[in-house]
């Protein structure tokens, strides 16, 4: 059952750090920039690993039920 | 694809002799991207590995956790220089290791947190300027510019004495050798900067600051997050990171434009263009240089270019050749300040994209700002020939820049 909700932003500068992170949970489009692999997903701590390391801040991620934001 | 010859089977003698210009690639890498884009090297001390030139595929061995730097610093691996620098630290290690400590220190790099340090950048550059028009013509930049910019910004930064810089600057340029320096001098130099740190952090201890190394100091006291050798390595590490590398690439920006005159008068005409002209210049200037990255090994089995590389092989990646593919840009290897910003690979890429660049970018351009504008007569002082980089550097590094103004 999904209970995130996965963006990235145009902020995007295609570091490629979430790819590497997490593998799995990003890859990179056809415009060059990253997006999640789906965009709701379960939880897992690898997409907040990428989140907090992405140098634009450019991946929100939010819980599907509460809508708050869960990334650090 | 047609079969390779017995000839072209053999390894290439890698490292290629200096290039013979500053400016450019060196012609074999060029004729390599086009002939033999993934192409085995044999190394000075006998090991092979294999040499990665086209952009799509030095972006995938830095990105691809298939590509391992924590299997590339075991022992016994090729060595392209910072060795012993890089296997030890955050840059040897994969994830979920390396996340752990990144993310550590990822939060006061970001874009944002750069933009609130823009200021006092800016400050620190008008007032090295202003040093600088009280001293004798020519005065060398280096000592008065270039390297006090980035020390004093990563020393406020992270919460060390930028005072010291004496003390520390020979340790970071022996730690940031070549494999051509001895060493035991460079296993000598770690244990200087462990004994420096170790006395910082303890006196951070005892009083703590609003700073980067405090943070960590926290991170480790009171959640446990690192190990004491974990917590010395990452503060040295992001200290000597932090300013050789954007010193260098200062004084290299510069000898670009003079070298290009038509582009610095195109920049000092439009200089509201200086965020994007940094980002031609990072792309187009070879900082490196041999311009190698740091070695990967494969864990497994991987096709790149039509090339099946084994399992357990190293890899190594050309960022600075890279970066003059023409599948990234156009005419590559013509420097064009008014070309819109490229993906180029002057960071890298993947978990160990450089943690600074956003740092780094502000930097050179608060420094490309108040060069040009206080200093619009600013010229070398020397031929670009007489100019002397320092011996087995990774990066080149000008022991002087004489200018006038």
């Amino acid at each position: 059952m999904a209970t995130w909700r996965v963006e990235v932003s145009d902020a995007c500068i295609t570091s490629g750090s979430c790819l590497g992170v997490a593998p799995k949970r990003f890859a990179l489009g056809d415009d060059g920039r990253s997006h999640p692999t789906g965009d709701q997903t379960d939880e897992d701590e690898s997409i907040l690993d990428a989140a907090a390391s992405c140098p634009m801040e450019a991946i929100t991620v939010h819980d599907l039920k509460t809508g708050r934001r869960v990334d650090p | 694809m047609a079969e390779p010859s017995t000839l072209d089977d053999q390894p290439v003698a890698f490292p290629f002799p200096a290039p013979p210009s500053l400016f450019h690639p060196a012609p074999q890498l060029k004729d390599l991207q086009q002939s033999r884009p993934v192409v085995r090297i044999q190394l000075p001390d006998g090991k092979q590995a294999w040499l990665v030139t086209r952009y799509d595929d030095v972006r995938q061995v830095l990105i691809d956790p298939r590509f391992s730097r924590a299997a590339a610093s075991a022992p016994g691996m090729p060595d392209t220089g910072l060795g012993q620098a890089s296997a030890d630290s955050i840059l040897g290690m994969d994830p979920p290791e390396h996340t752990r400590l990144r993310r550590l220190v990822a939060a006061a790099f970001t874009a944002r947190r750069v933009e609130a340090l823009r200021p006092r950048a800016a400050q620190i550059v008008d007032e090295l300027i202003d040093h600088l028009l009280t001293q004798q013509q020519p005065a060398d930049l280096v000592e008065n510019f270039s390297l006090p910019l980035p020390v004093q910004v990563i020393c406020e930064l992270l919460g060390v004495p930028a005072e010291d810089r004496h003390v520390f600057h020979e340790w970071s340029d022996t730690v940031l050798s070549d494999t051509s320096r001895d060493p035991a001098d460079i296993q000598h130099a770690f244990g200087q900067l462990g004994e420096y740190f170790g006395g910082l952090i303890a006196a951070k201890r005892a009083q703590p600051a609003d700073d980067l190394m405090t943070a960590l100091i926290n991170a480790r006291d009171a959640q446990d997050r690192l190990s004491e050798r974990e917590l010395v390595q990452l503060c040295f590490s992001l200290l000597i990171a932090g300013h050789e590398t954007t010193a260098n690439q200062i004084n290299m920006i510069l000898l670009n434009l003079h070298e290009f005159p038509e582009q610095l008068q195109r920049l000092q005409a439009n200089p509201e263009t200086i965020p994007q002209a940094v980002e031609e210049l990072m792309r187009f200037v070879q900082l490196g240089n041999v311009g190698a990255g740091l070695p990967r090994v494969t864990t497994e089995e991987v096709e790149l270019s039509g090339v099946r590389i084994p399992a357990g092989q190293a890899v190594i990646p050309v960022m600075t050749v890279a970066n003059r593919d023409p599948s990234i840009v156009a005419d590559p290897d013509k420097l064009d300040v008014r070309r819109p910003p490229s993906s180029h690979l002057a960071f890298g890429a993947g978990v160990h994209h450089c943690l600074g660049a956003q740092l780094a970018r502000m930097e050179l351009q608060e420094a490309l700002r108040g060069l040009l504008g206080r200093l619009p007569k600013l010229e070398l002082a020397a031929p670009v020939a007489e100019l002397t980089f320092k011996d087995g550097m990774i990066v080149r590094s000008l022991h002087t820049l004489p200018v006038r103004w």
